[in-house]
């Protein structure tokens, strides 16, 4: 069934009672061209530009609980492209592009909102390194201003100008940057490929590969053997359990990061806002729930959630920059798992098991990468050669010293 | 997470700062071996990372500046076990 002003009309008058399911719910054949471990924004994605570019269409998406109830349900919603090393810049514009045409390909309405993203700077040696930012993003085609003081307080004209240690100096803002709604992406891609005849297979965990003389032959699972030449792993947040299981080492920790909303409120912020001497950023959703969150709490864990002294961290940071977020009261926290590479970018690449194929070490920064990273994901697997945007995201990159560092600070498993 | 450190006893985990594998990183690898790149690369980016029982360093910042090995279940972040580091480094070539 398309959707249409014209098929909710119909429905209207038929009292809602017509709507069909989204996709089917298909048991397990026993063999597919590709199977793709792990039904979130990305391995849906996958398998979407899978079937819909490529023309693979016996693809089998394997989630161990329902799809979307990993990191694709537990972000921030934000979408940007404000990246300033070679390797990351293209491939997040890339992102963006898809981005900016997704509802109309997916005839679903991911709720994409281009309100912009504004990193504020509060220094002249950030203003100088935003600057520098901005003009690579220009220089790749993709949008940047920066914004004085005063330009910056027309956007957002509540927060502590005055602050005396973290004067606000201006920021640099991206007006395509905004958010979208983070399940109607997962549910959007999960409906395109099903149409395609992806079949989606819910309830159903990986416990072990079929690998015969370094060739993966298929995987085994809680609902029996599924084979296949060609599997994907697009499971971050659990990517070293599932690579474990064919003996690999990965330069990964699982971290975890919370996120949290406000109660809701009338339209009070109508960008996205990014605090830029501490960690903290804010948006505001439809519901009307101020959404926002920060650092990572900073130790290995598997456990989705967190614990308060990164509640404070966060909270202390945004009072800093928005004193006036002491009056509204926050509702619910929630915490994700991060792959946590160890450059804070992600790798989609082969493994040295033929057929197998990785996409993991989103960081914090999955949810705006979802239609890329299934786009490159999707070629690679269909045609073993990466996509161009994506050559940089190698698994060796960490043993030849290419490693695309944006934040600047050496190997460690807390970047971005 | 309250983590009992050995000479200050139980304290919030937000006195202490963490560092990660303990088996890793108090493990650093010989220079001169043969193979010292490859070892190298190991023991800068590769990680167990399992979930379950996690070895691994947090420094008492906050308090007696020492490090310490906690025993820690990453799934639960139940921690069963606090020794001092010193033994464990000494042992692993970090005198």
């Amino acid at each position: 069934m398309r959707y249409s002003i014209f098929s909710l009309i119909r429905q209207a008058f038929r009292g809602h009672a017509g709507w069909e399911p989204a996709w089917r719910d298909p048991a397990p054949q026993s063999e597919y061209d590709v199977i793709i471990v792990g039904g979130g924004g990305h391995g849906l994605a996958t398998a979407y530009y899978l079937a819909k570019v490529h023309g693979i269409t016996r693809v089998a998406v394997v989630e161990r609980s329902w799809i979307g109830s990993g990191n694709a349900g537990r972000n921030t919603t934000i979408i940007r492209s404000n990246y300033g090393l070679p390797g990351n810049t293209a491939f997040y514009e890339w992102s963006m592009k898809l981005w900016e045409g997704l509802e109309q390909d997916l005839n679903y309405n991911a709720m994409v909102s281009q309100r912009g993203v504004i990193n504020l700077y509060h220094s002249d040696a950030q203003r100088d390194a935003y600057a520098r930012r901005g003009n690579a993003m220009r220089l790749h085609g993709v949008d940047a201003e920066l914004l004085n003081r005063a330009q910056a307080r027309e956007m957002l004209p509540f927060f502590d100008y005055e602050n005396a240690r973290f004067p606000i100096q201006g920021g640099l803002l991206q007006r395509r940057g905004g958010t979208a709604r983070h399940d109607a992406v997962a549910w959007g891609y999960a409906r395109g490929a099903d149409r395609l005849g992806v079949d989606i297979i819910q309830n159903c965990e990986v416990t072990g590969f079929l690998i015969d003389s370094g060739h993966v032959r298929g995987i085994v699972t809680t609902r029996g053997v599924i084979r296949a030449a060609k599997v994907g792993l697009a499971v971050a947040g659990n990517t070293s359990r599932v690579a474990a299981m064919v003996g690999l080492d990965l330069p990964m920790e699982s971290h975890v990061l919370q996120a949290f909303v406000s109660e809701g409120i009338k339209p009070l912020i109508d960008t996205v806002m990014t605090f830029g001497a501490g960690h903290f950023y804010i948006s505001q959703s439809d519901k009307g729930g101020l959404v926002f969150g920060g650092d990572l709490d900073g130790y290995n864990s598997y456990a989705q959630r967190g614990n308060l002294p990164a509640v404070e961290d966060v909270l202390e940071a945004g009072m800093a920059v928005w004193p006036g977020l002491g009056r509204i009261r926050y509702l619910r926290q929630w915490g994700g798992l991060m792959d946590m590479s160890m450059d804070g970018s992600p790798i989609i690449d082969r493994t040295p098991v033929a057929g197998l194929y990785l996409d993991c070490g989103w960081c914090y920064g999955g949810f705006k990468a979802t239609p890329a990273s299934g786009w490159c994901f999707a070629h690679l697997i269909a045609r073993d050669e990466s996509h161009p945007v994506a050559a940089a995201y190698r698994l060796d990159r960490f043993a030849t010293g290419h490693l695309i560092d944006e934040k600047g600070q050496g190997a460690q498993p807390n970047l971005h | 997470m309250r983590i009992d450190c050995p000479y200050c006893g139980e304290r919030g985990s937000e006195e202490f700062s963490y560092l990660g594998d303990a088996d890793t990183l108090m493990a650093r690898p010989d220079a001169d071996r043969p193979d010292a790149a490859a070892a190298f690369h190991a023991y800068v980016y590769l990680r167990d990372n399992p979930a379950g029982r996690h070895r691994e360093l947090w420094y008492h910042g906050a308090g007696c500046h020492s490090w310490l090995v906690v025993t820690r279940d990453t799934r639960t972040h139940a921690i069963t076990v606090v020794i001092s580091a010193a033994a464990p480094r000494a042992a692993g070539g970090r005198g």
